[in-house]
């Protein structure tokens, strides 16, 4: 099937390109140890407030670093295609017969991978801390960060191609980026928050995958908000996908 | 004899691009018709912004038109780009190569998205390496490239799939002398094996050392086509430039409803004459002046240049737009 071809081309391409440099696996993971480390540990003190929910201060912690590292890690993978944008490497692929969804999925696969990859470095650094997960749970967690990686870079990618200039993406991407991860209670758990906060976070779909994760990471894995979060991730990536393909395929003028 | 049989192998008709930003719309093409040959050398001439490179992205599918029709390769533009895709090669501007990524890589990796075999792709590459002379950094990364080889490799990666059709972007922008000369004797050798290359320049030079056919594009609009021999003949017989001590627009004054001249025009300080006969011309040029009192500091005489059609067409000269 010439999608599934050209797609493993594309991935080929921007994996070798990845396999290269694997110090931005490094720096992608740096973030999230800095917060494991150093603001983790205030969580511990604060687990028995009302609001916070049970399970211990790292396996309601853990999970939210996890979708913040999905998303914050393909926020930032425009930057490449604006590069490539100038350089005319896009140009020069569009104007091949190559798959337009493939040109998009490559790349984004080659993203998941890598965000798949820290996850998992994540998790097992966060052992020693007192995390404790079943292994079947590191499947689905990884599944779901997965998506979000998938969803948000192929978003990251549709914004790039249209802003076509890093001054332009870089605000709309990071103004864009924290508001959703801070409404969905990747560091605190919204359980804290005032009604009015909690009200806004429930339109944000975000916070669907975030519950999703904690109840998995209390080893809850037939909580229905685990499908929940997995369906919604689903649907949206789907949506994203079919975004960032159009956007490949549509002129950039 | 013309064979009608043989389809043109690009044929536009009203072609039309508009941009459009927050209030207002900018129309870069504006109803352009072009019919390339089979096997020609089309030059695509015309100062910066006047829709060269517009109108060449539309005919390589990417970029829909906002109007007209056109025949790519046989094919029609608003609804077989994908067909179109299989049949033309395209090297833009900025080229299209990575850096961090190795010419032969790049060239593979062109051929299989064309749908090569891994064994066909390489097979390939190494023959485009060898003909573009490409050996010496072929397996070294695109950024370290000089200026001649990158573009060298982005023009193989236009040719990868041997393609009937070449659309090339100004191809010898920024490069020195040499290898300028290089990309020109690679799209002449193109030419030699019958594809068809259509290119846009802004150099006058390139397009009547290398072209068969001219079409000179200004503000959207084709304002000439032709071979160049024909384009330069439709220009006066003759130019003839002079300088006179001050006061340039006195002596035009005194020149231009002169019988023998034809169009009189003042550039950058110059009096251009364009006249029939230059060597009857210049002796009663010089008794005009000197009987106005003006006087001459240089004059020549010089056959029309594509410069000169280019200013007669557009009553700007191409190196002041370029600049």
């Amino acid at each position: 099937m010439k999608l599934a071809r050209d797609t493993w081309l594309v991935f080929g391409r921007y994996f070798g390109l990845f396999i290269r440099n694997p110090a931005w696996v490094a720096i992608g993971v740096l973030q999230p140890v800095i917060y494991l480390v150093l603001f983790a540990p205030l969580l511990k003190s604060i687990s028995s407030v009302q609001g916070f929910p049970p399970g211990g201060a790292y396996n309601v912690f853990v999970p939210g670093l996890l979708v913040q590292l999905g998303m914050f890690g393909a926020a930032g993978v425009g930057f490449s295609l604006i590069a490539e944008l100038r350089a005319g490497v896009i140009e020069r692929l569009r104007v091949t017969p190559v798959s337009r969804v493939a040109l998009l999925l490559g790349r984004a696969l080659r993203d998941m991978f890598s965000i798949v990859v820290q996850s998992l470095i994540l998790i097992l650094l966060s052992l020693p801390f007192g995390l404790s997960i079943h292994p079947i749970g590191v499947v689905i967690t990884l599944g779901l960060i997965a998506l979000i990686g998938l969803l948000t870079a192929s978003i990251a990618y549709a914004v790039a191609l249209w802003a076509r200039d890093e001054n332009t993406y870089a605000p709309i991407i990071f103004t864009s980026t924290l508001p959703i991860l801070l409404l969905s209670g990747v560091l605190l758990p919204l359980g804290l928050a005032p009604q009015w906060l909690r009200n806004i976070a429930a339109l944000n779909p975000l916070s669907y995958a975030v519950d999703a994760a904690r109840a998995v990471f209390r080893d809850h894995i037939t909580n229905p908000s685990v499908a929940k979060g997995v369906a919604v991730m689903l649907v949206l990536t789907i949506i994203a996908i079919a975004i960032g393909a159009r956007s490949f395929g549509r002129a950039v003028a | 004899m013309q064979d009608t049989i043989v389809q043109d192998v690009i044929e536009t008709r009203g072609l039309r691009r508009v941009f459009k930003s927050r209030n207002r719309s900018v129309e870069a093409v504006a109803g352009v018709d072009l019919n390339v040959h089979p096997g020609e050398i089309f030059g695509f001439l015309g100062p910066n912004g006047a829709g060269k490179t517009t109108t060449l992205r539309m005919l390589a599918t990417l970029l829909p038109p906002s109007g007209g029709s056109a025949t790519v390769a046989g094919c029609n533009l608003l609804t077989q780009p994908d067909r179109i895709r299989e049949r033309i090669g395209y090297v833009g501007q900025a080229g299209g190569s990575d850096r961090e990524i190795t010419g032969r890589s790049e060239l593979v990796f062109q051929g299989r998205l064309y749908g090569k075999s891994v064994a066909g792709a390489k097979k390939r590459a190494a023959e485009l390496i060898t003909m573009l002379e490409l050996e010496s950094c072929a397996d070294r990364k695109a950024g370290t490239y000089s200026g001649g080889q990158k573009r060298r490799l982005d023009i193989g990666l236009g040719l990868v799939h041997d393609p009937q059709l070449l659309f090339l972007d100004e191809p010898t922008t920024g490069l020195d002398p040499q290898s300028r000369a290089r990309v020109w004797d690679e799209v002449r050798r193109m030419h030699d094996r019958g594809t068809t290359v259509f290119l846009t320049t802004h150099y006058l030079d390139e397009a009547d050392a290398l072209c068969d056919r001219i079409a000179i594009i200004d503000y959207g609009k084709i304002v000439a086509e032709g071979t160049p021999e024909e384009l330069k003949r439709a220009v006066a017989g003759d130019v003839v430039t002079l300088t006179v001590a001050g006061e340039p627009q006195r002596a035009l004054d005194v020149l231009k409803d002169q019988v023998f001249v034809r169009e009189a025009k003042l550039d950058e300080g110059s009096v251009l004459l364009y006249v029939d006969r230059g060597e009857v011309a210049m002796p009663a040029i010089l008794r005009l002046l000197d009987g106005a009192g003006l006087t001459l500091v240089t004059i020549g005489l010089h056959r029309p240049s594509l410069d000169d059609v280019f200013l007669r067409q557009t009553g700007r000269s191409l190196r002041e737009t370029a600049a």
